[in-house]
């Protein structure tokens, strides 16, 4: 955290409460979407509700804010000022901490964190270790502020780049500064902002745009939605900067249709810059124009390639071009055009208000300053998290991701989404730069990061990755349209038990011919978590194909469900759960379950309490499908 | 079979009579605001939000008003995920499928939904109640697996809990799985005869 370290007061001793900035005491309440998902919105109504009825309601402001980070704690609460944090809270919980905390002045023990590793209760978040090994830049305000209100984002010092570059500082000076700084896109691609910024600026003409990439289209990332609806103001702020730079009086910011929350809360944020003449056409009084419109996506991947997002802005199918000429050359409506992407214009004005200098000391060599990963998958600390760039893979999923659930066995991690690769666990000391993770087969991308254990099949998720860029695979050129098709044929039959010597060579040859001559980064990209899974874990591929086993168990046409009659009880409570009726038996008598009606729904399985149910593949699975009771 | 992780590209529907009483004076509206020439995407969205979705009747509407050509427009239709030239149900059932619903299990609870509501992934009800559907990511990992029926959000799914949610649903709707499997079967009965 950029805030200095604090000692929290131990748990449970009396504290006191902080005052918000406008002199009330505040309760933030997580309203980022993972929290919504778990209920937050119900535990906000419940406080609303307990303030009133304690006659706080004037006294404590309640307020939402953006995602906290800690995902998988949610929904949460944290007392403004002293930071206390109360995750996983129910709508009851919410009375206690009034009554409790708010009134009585002392925390809430039992709904305090619990460190899983020393089971010690902690009070204040800096002090969680998730929280305390992150650097946040990116990401500075998400979770600190709420986001529908401007004055909070000023509170915090916003603005004060945009207005300091305006009214004092030339252009040149802007770009050489971000050259300066080292910073690189972070949508995956990982070009040199200043140098983007520097053709861009150089492009003849009166008219030029600037864009906002933020059409996260990858699966499992979760950043730019984030920083989006967690704090607009920051990306508007980056963008102004980025206006004065290349010369640019008009601006979108392009964001995926399935973030209705981003686009509400940029319409507020817009509405709130051009109320306050920090957009339009006199900024800051510098005699400065810059006009910004949101445009939504309409729902293809594809879209977040930079040309085919030009089209799509254009009103036009979104599909890519040949390059050059580049945007910076001729890009939205023919004029020279400069893209970003969320995060990366977010971090702009924090560049600018701290130094270059600043920035490049974080990270490494090649790769400097944070990055913003969503950690997801089957790790224990799921959420968003902002990182020194060169830290290794082990750091991030251990130390900042608390390992894996369950305490099962970790087995690859999956980066960058549909373009990225999975990478096993010899790999974890890897760091985590834009050289060293592509010598791997991987690429840092956007920065999702979803981690898998003994229960994921590699196959199945390089099929998975596979549909998805097949079916978003836009058809202009025929590598990507037909090439990924062929592929994802061979994956289908591999994992339904139909594969055959020689289909992973052929994959491989598929694989490369599909990268070399793909027309965009989709097509160029897509056959990377299809390798990756061949190069690292190609005993699994062999097991699918020579064996018809599945080895995590997880490819439903290899794999059968039996019980184990010495462990199972006839309490019938299987049968009970089965929804097609495969389970059969008497009371108290061993149950047996017809694979041929079987759907591999798991019900059974998890349904029972004596671990009667297993799990076969390979020969024995056949061997239960072929078989009929008599 | 595998699953369709986003329905993109139904086929337009041009066989289809539009409904009869179909008011189109909404799409004139639109179109007098947004110049479809420029915004053709915005125009088709604000439209769609007010239809449900694009019948021939409203795209031909918004050819004849702005003299964009419909086969434009139903490139522009076909391309995008969020457009949809069927009507669909009355309540709509997403599941998340992105990686990490997909490692956690995404694929048993689009299956729960399908056997009890009677419908494959991407399709709609007979008696019109529900539209099953999949989407390629929510951004609420952590919660994996997740889906989304209307505004409500339900995290942390298994088969066995998605199946009692839903007919916890169908029971605040007054409808059953077991309706929704006899209006889908004679539905299908209908078909063959």
């Amino acid at each position: 955290m950029p805030e200095a370290k604090r000692a929290a007061p131990a748990a449970g001793v009396r504290v006191e409460v902080a005052a918000s900035a406008d002199g009330r005491r505040r309760v933030n309440i997580c309203a980022g979407t993972a929290c919504v998902f778990a209920g937050s919105m119900k535990v906000y109504e419940a406080f609303e509700h307990e303030l009133a009825a304690a006659g706080l309601q004037d006294e404590v402001e309640l307020s939402i804010i953006g995602c906290h980070g800690l995902c998988s704690q949610g929904p949460l609460a944290v007392v403004a000022g002293e930071e206390t944090y109360y995750p996983r809270l129910k709508p009851k919980d919410a009375a206690r901490i009034v009554s409790e905390h708010l009134l009585g002045g002392a925390a809430v023990d039992d709904l305090l964190y619990v460190d899983p590793a020393n089971g010690e209760r902690v009070r204040c978040w800096h002090d969680i270790p998730f929280y305390r090994q992150q650097t946040r830049i990116a990401l500075r305000d998400v979770g600190a502020i709420n986001p529908e209100r401007i004055e909070e984002y000023l509170a915090r010092g916003g603005y004060e780049a945009a207005r300091t570059t305006l009214t004092e500082k030339t252009p040149e000076w802007v770009v050489e500064e971000m050259l300066a700084s080292g910073l690189r896109g972070r949508g995956g691609a990982g070009f040199p902002t200043g140098m983007k910024w520097k053709f861009a600026a150089a492009s003849p003409g009166p008219v030029k745009y600037l864009i906002c990439n933020g059409d996260e289209g990858d699966p499992g990332a979760f950043m730019d939605a984030s920083i989006m609806d967690g704090d607009p103001h920051s990306v508007i702020e980056g963008m102004i900067i980025g206006s004065y730079a290349i010369g640019a009086h008009d601006g979108y910011v392009y964001v995926r249709a399935e973030y209705p929350l981003a686009v509400k809360r940029l319409k507020i944020a817009i509405a709130a810059a051009e109320e306050r003449g920090f957009l339009g056409d006199d900024l800051f009084g510098s005699g400065w124009a810059f006009h910004l419109k949101i445009k939504e996506g309409a729902g293809a991947f594809v879209c977040g390639e930079e040309t085919a997002l030009i089209a799509s802005i254009e009103g036009k199918r979104g599909m890519p071009r040949t390059r050059p000429p580049f945007p910076a050359v001729s890009g939205l409506w023919g004029k020279p055009t400069n893209i970003n992407n969320v995060e990366t214009w977010s971090n702009i004005p924090w560049i600018i208000a701290n130094g270059a200098e600043k920035y490049r000391a974080l990270g490494c060599e090649t790769s400097r300053g944070t990055k913003a990963f969503s950690l997801a998958g089957r790790i224990v600390n799921g959420g968003l998290a902002e990182i020194p760039m060169g830290s290794t893979l082990r750091h991030v999923i251990f130390d900042v991701g608390g390992g894996i659930k369950e305490g099962r066995e970790f087995k690859a991690v999956q980066l960058g989404g549909p373009s990225g690769g999975c990478l096993p666990a010899d790999l974890l000391d890897t760091p985590v730069d834009y050289e060293s993770l592509a010598a791997t087969g991987a690429i840092v991308g956007s920065g999702g990061m979803v981690v898998a254990d003994d229960q994921t099949c590699m196959v199945d998720l390089a099929r998975y990755f596979l549909q998805f860029t097949q079916n978003e695979s836009c058809g202009k050129c025929v590598p990507c349209r037909l090439g990924t098709k062929r592929m994802l044929e061979i994956l289908e039959r591999i994992t339904c038990g139909e594969g055959e010597p020689g289909d992973i060579e052929k994959l491989q040859k598929l694989a490369l011919a599909v990268k070399r001559t793909s027309l965009c980064g989709l097509g160029q990209t897509a056959p990377n978590p299809v390798l990756t899974t061949i190069r690292y874990f190609r005993a699994e591929y062999e097991a699918h194909i020579n064996e018809k086993r599945c080895p995590a168990l997880a490819c439903k046409s290899l794999i059968a469900y039996t019980i184990d009659a010495d462990k199972c009880t006839g309490c019938t409570l299987c049968a009970k759960r089965c929804p097609v009726a495969a389970v059969s038996g008497e009371k108290k008598t061993p149950h047996y379950i017809d694979a041929a009606l079987c759907i591999a729904c798991d019900s059974c399985r998890s349904a029972c309490r004596f671990d009667a149910v297993e799990v076969v593949s390979g020969a024995e699975a056949a061997a239960l499908k072929g078989t009929v009771r008599a | 079979m595998p699953r369709r992780v986003e329905h993109s590209s139904q086929a337009p529907a041009t066989k289809k009579a539009p409904p009869a009483d179909l008011d189109l004076s909404p799409v004139a509206a639109v179109v007098a605001e947004i110049d479809p020439k420029s915004s053709l995407i915005t125009v088709l969205q604000r439209v769609q939000e007010h239809f449900g979705y694009l019948p021939e009747a409203v795209v031909d509407e918004i050819a004849r008003l702005s003299g964009v050509p419909s086969s434009r427009i139903y490139g522009i239709v076909t391309f995008y995920a969020q457009f949809s030239t069927e009507p669909s149900g009355k309540h709509k059932v997403f599941v998340c499928h992105g990686t990490a619903c997909h490692v956690a299990g995404a694929t048993r609870v689009t299956q729960a939904l399908e056997q009890e509501l009677a419908v494959e992934d991407g399709g709609t009800t007979p008696d019109m109640s529900f539209t099953l559907g999949s989407v390629a990511c929510m951004g609420a990992c952590s919660q994996a697996p997740v889906m989304r029926v209307d505004a409500d959000t339900y995290g942390n799914l298994t088969a066995e809990k998605t199946r009692s949610l839903i007919r916890e649903i169908l029971g605040s709707l007054g409808l059953t799985a077991e309706q929704l499997a006899q209006s889908a079967q004679a539905a299908a009965g209908g078909d063959h005869a």
